[in-house]
Parts: structure tokens; sequence; C-alpha cells
């Protein structure tokens, strides 16, 4: 193959730059004998909030624990919990019945939990220690003001009024089969407009008259701070919800002072605590860690006056700026590694995706390739890491892989592209003048390609430091945890904590690289 | 007499159903210069092409030096031949001095600059002047005296021009063509000029070969060709030209 040769020299300049990278890997700590438990969360306030608690629980014991939050959905936490990337999470029995057993809802809470832990025990070898003692269920809601003028108390209610309705659901709601689906075979529920919200914008939407109908949860921290009215389920089409620690047997097994530990909190926790918890984060902005000592001291689980238990200051109190600056330290190791990030999966993806454009360059099947490669671009970055799971587990692994797919199609696009427009009458004339193909490629079709190639590289890197939040969905860090946790938390700060240091990156990646193409593109052609 | 340093015998090249070559045979000797004239379609750069090992042909044989093409490795073939296409086909990314060298460097020349400089100066390009420069910083007769000097720079023993002179203004064609016959004069290059204009072959070649529809109606000396034309088409073509010499 002509491509593969005449690249040879950038390749292995490349093989060398990624193993050079490689051994910078920011290596996990693995000095203690027993590993540190691992502990994972999905990406909204509550679970956040019980995975901290986990933690500190944990902690507090001389446990080591390792935290791995905002994992994308449950489509990732499960696998990456099955799987022994993550040792524990919390969980809800009606999430475990439909989204993972995807089994039929069956009788009252006890039962529920009661065949969710069977099912799970059995077939993944995972067990779900005695629920935490609340239920977050869905939690129907209207503007007060609006149920009071059409009469709503019921779900029945609501669906007389369906064709009025404009409804803001959660995306997995719309999906799930207890979710608008349940609604509508239950309830003949039909709302004129389902609009699917981020569960961060959920409250501000209803509360702006965008939408009349949310799926809010019952611990929802927000749901009283808006003037709303909850509709009853009288059909009881949503299933019991019990929030418990679900933890990989095996840990089980080996660790059972992990199991003591975490027990400690079963039964404990009930919804007006945990809805107070998450008011403290979701409305009063306090930290995740600081609600989760908190709450630890409320429940009696550790000492009210030990190390870090100061009062905690929502950070509302600070300056943006002010802020950002006194979480300068994160945010730079943030940024180091969502740069790391970019740059290893950057790199990879050029070396293989300038070979694989040459390669297909003066094939028939480049059209065909160009496009497959093309529709990666359109598999959603949850659902790419949910199928990848399986092999690569949660981390950096997933995240490299995911960025480094994302960004081939323009480098493809760029190189085929660029060395199939190069100046034909110039590739003719070398070749009749006796360079070989591999020297027409290289003196002439790749640097009159250049200038095409750089613009796709360009482009891919760019668009690479904005894919790289995804990363914080499979616990790969970068400046996607602070967005994936902001948005969660309804926390514009946290939001804008990541969100401007990547966008400064993305600009920087792009500086950067306009000097790489400027001293790579021949004179003439710039 | 020795083997023409260029023949083609009975050549057949078809491009789907299309003949663009119908059982052509030519022969072109050491030092003579050769016209290959026709219409656009009449093959006569499919032949050209040939010679350089760039189109395969379908039947009969092509020899450069006596040697068949086919039997030859085409990359050595090819720096031994000095090449112009009609647009010069310089690379717009190399400098003159860079361009002008590239075939001794591609032989690995242990100077290829000073095979650079010597054809730049046969071409009225001198180094000094010109040689930092850029192809788009030429004129378009400058870039065709470049691509001269390129395929002249490794003493090639042949020259293939696929008209060299035809995207250029009349006046500048006509400097380039005197600029061709006095270096031709100094290097005694046997050349192949495929054209259509058949003033210009008239003008700069020994012998003119008149190709139609991929057969080759008449080879002659320009006097013979004009006094006696072997076919009606070649009359025409006169005729057309206003070469014809009396009332026809």
């Amino acid at each position: 193959m002509i491509g593969g040769r005449s690249i040879r020299t950038p390749f292995i300049a490349g093989l060398v730059g990624l193993a050079s990278l490689l051994a910078a890997w920011p290596a996990a700590a693995q000095e203690a004998a027993r590993p540190p438990i691992v502990i994972g969360s999905k990406p909204f306030a509550e679970s956040y909030l019980l995975a901290e608690v986990f933690a500190q629980l944990l902690e507090s014991r001389g446990i080591a624990v390792t935290r791995k939050a905002g994992l994308g959905a449950t489509e990732v936490a499960f696998p990456a919990l099955v799987a022994g990337a993550i040792d524990v999470f919390p969980e809800y029995s009606g999430t475990g019945l439909l989204v993972i057993l995807k089994a039929p809802r069956v009788g009252d809470r006890a039962a529920v939990f009661d065949r969710v832990s069977r099912e799970m025990a059995r077939r993944y070898d995972i067990r779900w220690l005695p629920p935490l003692g609340f239920e977050n269920t869905y939690a129907m809601s209207v503007r007060t003001e609006m149920a009071e003028r059409l009469g709503l108390r019921t779900l029945s209610d609501a669906a007389r009024h369906g064709a009025s309705l404009k409804a803001g659901f959660t995306a997995d709601f719309i999906g799930l089969p207890d979710g608008l689906p349940g609604l509508r075979s239950t309830y003949g529920l039909a709302p004129v407009e389902v609009h699917a919200l981020a569960p961060a914008v959920k409250y501000q939407a209803i509360a702006a008259g965008s939408v009349d109908l949310i799926d809010a949860y019952s611990t929802d921290g927000l749901l009283e701070r808006y003037p709303l009215t909850v509709l009853e389920d009288d059909r009881h089409v949503f299933p019991p919800y019990d929030a418990a620690a679900m933890l990989r047997g095996v840990v089980a097994r080996d660790r059972p002072e992990v199991v003591a530990t975490l027990t400690l909190l079963s039964g404990r926790i009930d919804v007006t605590r945990m809805r107070r918890w998450n008011a403290r984060v979701e409305v009063e902005g306090v930290a995740v860690a600081a609600v989760a000592r908190e709450a630890l001291v409320d429940l009696g689980l550790v000492e009210a006056g030990a190390a870090g238990a100061t009062v905690a200051t929502p950070r509302a109190s600070l300056s943006l700026v002010a802020d950002l600056w006194s979480r300068r330290a994160a945010i730079a190791a943030m940024s180091a590694r969502h740069l790391w990030l970019t740059s290893v999966s950057m790199l990879a993806a050029i070396v293989f995706g300038v070979a694989l454009g040459l390669a297909l360059s003066r094939s028939r099947a480049a059209e065909g390739v160009t496009r497959a490669v093309g529709v990666l671009q359109t598999v959603p970055g949850i659902a790419l890491l949910a199928f990848m799971l399986p092999f690569l587990g949660i981390g950096v692994w997933p995240s490299l892989v995911a960025l480094f797919l994302y960004s081939l199609y323009p480098i493809v696009r760029g190189t085929v592209t660029g060395v199939r427009q190069a100046d034909r009458q110039a590739v003719d004339a070398a070749t009749a003048l006796g360079m070989t193909p591999r020297q027409v490629l290289w003196f002439v079709r790749l640097p009159l390609a250049m200038p095409v190639l750089m613009a796709g590289i360009r482009t891919a890197a760019v668009t690479n430091v904005g894919t790289a939040t995804l990363a914080a969905f499979v616990g790969g860090g970068g400046l996607g945890d602070p967005i994936v946790a902001g948005l969660a938390l309804a926390d514009t700060r946290m939001i804008l904590s990541g969100a401007i240091p990547a966008a400064l990156l993305a600009a920087l990646v792009d500086v950067a690289l306009a000097g790489v193409q400027r001293w790579l593109t021949p004179v003439p052609l710039r | 007499m020795a083997e023409p340093a260029l023949r083609a015998h009975a050549v057949v090249k078809r491009f789907g159903g299309v003949s663009a070559l119908d059982g052509v045979s030519v022969a072109i000797d050491a030092g003579e210069c050769v016209a290959l004239v026709g219409e656009s379609g009449s093959g006569k750069s499919t032949l050209l092409r040939a010679f350089l090992g760039l189109t395969p042909i379908d039947g009969g044989a092509v020899f450069v030096g006596g040697q068949d093409v086919t039997a030859v490795d085409p990359v050595r073939l090819r720096r031994g031949i000095g090449y112009v296409p009609q647009d010069g086909g310089l690379l717009p990314h190399w400098t003159v001095a860079r361009n002008a060298a590239l075939v001794p460097w591609l032989a690995g020349a242990a100077t290829p600059e000073a095979a650079a400089t010597a054809a730049l100066d046969l071409v009225g390009m001198p180094l000094a002047t010109f040689g930092a420069r850029w192809p788009r910083e030429l004129s378009g007769g400058q870039r065709q005296r470049v691509a001269f000097a390129r395929a002249l720079a490794a003493r090639p023993a042949v020259l293939l021009l696929d008209e060299p002179f035809g995207a250029l203004d009349a006046i500048t064609r006509s400097d380039l063509q005197a600029m061709f016959a006095t270096l031709r004069r100094q290097t005694g290059v046997t050349t192949l000029l495929v054209t259509h204009d058949l003033h210009e072959a008239r003008r700069l070649a020994d012998r003119v070969a008149v190709l139609c529809a991929g057969r080759v109606e008449q080879i002659a000396t320009p006097a013979m060709l004009v006094s006696s034309p072997a076919t009606p088409y070649v009359a025409s073509l006169i005729a057309r030209a206003g070469l014809a010499g009396g009332v026809a």
C-alpha cells in the first residue's frame, strides 16, 4: 500500500509521541494492599450527595475510597458496577426493576425491593444493602395556580386536560416504560407538546410558564422553592423507588467492614431529611461534600467537631471571579487532565486518520469509508460510552477511545479531499518526470493538501476539546466534571468553572494548531 | 542505421469502446525533432504518454532507446526523458531553483544545483535572478521556460513536449519557439513535439506526423507534407492552416 509506506516516518514519530504521553498516565494510587472502594454516582444532585455520604462515612471508619461521581446514566453506571469498574453506587428499586431487569412491576414497596435484590444477586452477583429509608419517585407537578384554576389534583385530572398541557420531561422519563409511555397507556395522558429538558432547567421552565407539567422527583430540594402542586398517581403507574446502596457481590463478601459501615445508613434517611439535604445543595448552593458532612453529623454517624466540619458557606456569597480564583488549583488540575485527554486522543486520531485518508485517497472505497467514519459522529456520546463499557470499563480508556472516534471524521475527510484536490498538473508532471508514487505523495500531494488537511485537524481538535467533557460521564475526569455536576445541581457557577476553561482551552488549541499549520504549509500556499 | 531513439510499432490503445490509437507506427531518429500533429482526440497525447509508460497500451509496442518500455522500470525510464506539459506543471510549492533541479535530484546527482543552474541559463532564466521565486510569481512564458529547464537539467536523450506553447499568447509563443529552436541546436536532443498547430510543426520539426482518429495519415518533412499531401484529410488540414502552396 502506497499510503502506508510513505507515511512511515510521521507514523513512527506519532507512536513515539503517543507512548510518551501514555507514560505520563495519571496513575491511580495503588499503594495500599486493600484497594480503595470505588464509589460511583449518576449525574443528579441526590446521587452525588448519597455517594459522597457513602464515601465520607467509609473514610471516617478508615476505609479508603475513590470517587467516580456523575457517571452518565444507569446504562453506564450499572455495567460499570457489574464489570467491577466501580464497587458501589446509590440506586432505586424501581430503576432496578424497570431499567436494569426490564421486569414488569410487581406488588408493593417491599415486594419490589425483594424481587430486585434477589434477581440482581442471581443474575449479576450484585448485592442491595437494606434500603436507606426514603423513596424518590416521580412527583408529576404543575403550577399551583394552574392546578387551582383547572381543578387538578390527580394525574387522571391532568389527563382530561392533556390537549392543552405542554410537558417538560427529562429524556429518560420520555423513554422509560413507567414514564411518558406509562402515562399514556394508563391515564391516556397525551400532552400537546413534550420537550426534553435537563433536570436542572425543569423548574425554571415550569416557573416561567414555558411548560405546564414536569417530572419532578419527590425528594427534589427545588420542589418546595417553587409554587408547585404534585399530582397524585391515583392509578399507581410509578413503581416504588426505594433508595439503597448497590454493591458488588465480591466486595460484599471480601470486605464485610464495608457492608457493616454502609448499613449504618439503612432506614435512617426519611424523605424530609433527604429533601432538606437536596435543598442545601440545589437551592442554597452549598458544596456536596459539605452537605454530606452535615448529613452524617445530623445522623450522628460522625463527630460534629471533627476536622473539616466548619460551617459550610454557600459559594454564591463569593463573586464569580473570586470563586473561580479560590478553586484555581482544582481547575488547573482538571484543565491539565482535559488537555491530556484531548492531546492523546487527537494524536492517535491524527496518526490513524491521516494514514487512513492517504490509503483511501486513491481508492474507490474512499467515499463509502469516509461516510462510514462520519456516521460515528452521529452516535450520541452516552450511547457510545455505554456500548464500549463491557470492553473498556469506565475511566480514561473509554473516554480516549470515544474522543478518538469522534475526531476521525474531519481528519479523514480533510486528508482525502486535500490529497485528491492537490494540483493535478503538478502531480502529473512529477510522475512523468520520474517521481515514485511514494515521492509524489510525500513531496507533492501531501504538502499541497496541507491547508485542507490542517483545516480538518483543527476542526477535529476544537470539537475534541468540547467533546472531552463527555469523559465526565464515565469517570474520565477533566473539565466535564464541573459541567456535568453543575448541570445536575443547577449550579451555574460550577458549570462556568468548567465551561470557561474549556472554551479558553479550545481557543488555545486552535491558536497552537494555527502555528503548526503555518509551519507545515509550504510558503506559497499560506 | 542505429535503432531509432523513439519507436512506436502498431500501437493500439482503447478507452472503453473508443480507439485512441489504432495501429500507429512512428520512428524518431536520434537528434531528430518530429511533430505529432492532429486535432483534439486524434490520439497524439496518448502516444506521447505511452512513451512515458503513463498509459498502458492494448496492442503493439513502444520503444525508447531500443528498449520496450514495458520491460523497464517506469520510474527510471521517465527520469531519462525530458517532459514539458502544456501548463508547465511546475510544483507550486517549490522555488524555481528546486523545480529546475528536480530530475537530477531524483536521480541522485551529486550536484543537482549545478545542473539546474546550467539548465536555467539555457532557457534564459538565470538562477541568480529567478532561482528563489515561486512559480506563481512568474509569467506564463517564464513558467514554460522553467519547465523546459526542468526537463533538460538531467541532460536527457529524449524530450517529449505536450503542446508546450499552446497556452501562451502569440508573442510569447513565438519567443519560446525561438528559444526551443536555439536550445535544440545547442543540445541536439531528440524531440517528440505534440501540437495542433501546423505552423508550429513546420517551424520547429524536421518531420511531421499527421494523426487522425488514432491513425497516422502521413509522415513527411514539412515541405513534402505541403507539396504532396498523402490523404484528403492532410490536404484539408494544410488548407485550413492556410499553408497550401498554390490553388489546390
